[in-house]
């Protein structure tokens, strides 16, 4: 498996690091409550196709990414840099 | 038919010719008691023990593909019960208990074998917990036995014991630990369910839920619709879709954890052993081959396979622990899909679906709790209420913060 990194181009999945769902990047505000915070925190769509996540580039440019791709055959759909595409 | 030796005497010299069928290939009735979902051996053993435990045998097990096709014919079939926390260590223990009657109560060789499991320190730190855990599951009643470095090497020469950056301290062992084989895990809870009256439905997908008024009525499959009064699923590594038909969101993400196996070799490795300083395991199959595996690949996948960086960390690992399985030919690799729940333990708890039941979130440690994981579920379908061994595994616990966090990793389901 690779990315294609917006910075670095194409590279080895092992320079890159999983954090999880791009979901993450939506944190409630402080007071939202306990039952939002529950849903950030735990829960997930888990889907079984095109899913957000975020990857790190730590032996590259260090930039965070936001990976689309097909958890069915591991096809990337879509990478760009989650700074500039938070959602 | 209950099997027994004179007839594996008979069929030996007859060829093989008089073996019927284990279980039957029922069409589906319109409508059952309870209906589990999925066939592999968790829903199978729920299946077995609602009849046997609880006397209902009006039970359907509904199967996507084939009986004992999805994770538990995709493990590397160890059992063991060397948990630290409440609520894990008296469901291990439980399950350990079953796995050693297993055989006398199913009338079927599961080649369960007690081998032993060891976890090899390697630092003074990591003996002092090793130590303390093993205080743990003597107190929960198993048996638990921390091995000073010169017992380590006597029980397994061929580990790597002179290497300085991972020095072999020690070790603990659990006796009655082991493998079993995981096919006839699941064959013979199918067998067992199915003479008790069970009908167990292959290549019978679940395509919704008919849910009325938040009670749950019944499933549409791909063979039509099928009425219940309960539903149980036990489809750990599709818990994800198959509730979401139902409109339920799990805190469960899918991983692929990947196996290796050698080539047939010699008896070398006498029992399981796990790497301390780095994630890695292996043991030796009957047929000699060795089976051993690491981490998970890290990221969501539903592929059922994985990536070669992986495959090059756990053989690193293997290589440091055990140099001598670089003369080893690997033969095969295959990736099962996890249900990585959010603190590492699973659920077996209702849904806020009324009827609804859920078994899942097993993460990689669903073969060894296969028969304690039907035993609980199938109490909890009969009776409504938790069985004693399993009170804990509730799904609101991440609401409410008592999660089963073994690792102590928090809510990142890679890292249990």
């Amino acid at each position: 498996m690779r990315l294609t990194c917006p910075l670095c181009g194409v590279r080895d999945i092992r320079e890159f690091t999983y954090l999880g769902s791009a979901k993450l990047l939506e944190r409630p505000a402080g007071d939202a409550g306990a039952a939002v915070f529950h849903d950030y925190v735990h829960l997930r769509d888990n889907p079984a196709g095109a899913n957000r996540e975020l990857w790190y580039h730590g032996m590259g440019c260090c930039a965070w990414l936001h990976v689309v791709r097909d958890t069915r055959d591991h096809t990337v759909l879509d990478v760009r840099l989650a700074q500039e595409d938070p959602a | 038919m209950t099997y027994n030796v004179w007839q594996v005497i008979r069929e030996g010299l007859r060829g093989q010719t008089g073996w019927t069928p284990v279980w039957r290939n029922p069409t589906p009735k319109p409508a059952y008691d309870v209906i589990v979902i999925g066939g592999g051996g968790h829903g199978l053993a729920t299946a077995y023990y609602l009849a046997k435990n609880h006397g209902i045998t009006n039970v359907a097990v509904l199967e996507r593909g084939y009986l004992g096709g999805g994770n538990v014919g995709r493990n590397t079939t160890i059992v063991r019960a060397n948990y630290h926390i409440d609520g894990n260590t008296e469901f291990y223990s439980h399950a350990l208990k079953l796995w050693e009657g297993l055989e006398q109560d199913l009338n079927y060789n599961a080649m369960m074998s007690q081998r032993g499991v060891i976890n090899l320190a390697h630092s003074d730190g990591q003996m002092d917990f090793y130590a303390r855990r093993g205080n743990i599951i003597r107190m929960q009643g198993d048996d638990a036995e921390l091995l000073d470095r010169a017992a380590v090497r006597r029980a397994y020469p061929y580990l790597n014991h002179q290497d300085p950056r991972f020095p072999i301290y020690g070790g603990l062992l659990q006796r009655r630990g082991g493998t079993a084989r995981h096919d006839a895990v699941a064959w013979g809870f199918a067998r067992g369910a199915d003479q008790r009256g069970v009908d167990l439905i292959q290549n019978c997908e679940v395509t919704g839920f008919r849910i009325e008024q938040g009670v749950v009525k019944g499933v549409e499959t791909s063979r039509g619709y099928i009425a219940a009064g309960k539903v149980g699923m036990a489809v750990a590594g599709r818990t994800s879709q198959v509730g979401a038909m139902a409109g339920l969101r799990l805190p469960i993400e899918s991983h692929v954890l990947q196996a290796f196996v050698s080539e047939g070799l010699k008896p070398i490795l006498p029992g399981v052993v796990t790497f301390g300083m780095g994630h890695f395991y292996i043991s030796q199959s009957d047929k000699g081959g060795l089976v051993f595996g690491g981490d998970l690949d890290f990221y969501n996948s539903y592929a059922a396979r994985g990536n070669l960086p992986m495959l090059e960390h756990v053989v690193e690992a293997g290589m440091a622990l055990m140099p001598m399985l670089g003369k080893a030919r690997m033969l095969r690799s295959w990736g099962g899909i996890m249900d990585m729940s959010m603190d590492g333990s699973p659920i077996i708890d209702r849904t806020p679906v009324e009827g609804l039941y859920l078994n899942g979130g097993w993460c990689y440690g669903g073969f060894k709790a296969t028969p304690a994981s039907g035993w609980c579920f199938a109490h909890l379908l009969a009776t409504g209420t938790h069985s004693e061994h399993a009170t804990k595994f509730l799904l609101n616990r991440f609401e409410t913060g008592h999660v089963i966090d073994e690792e102590g990793t928090g809510a990142q389901p890679n890292r249990h």
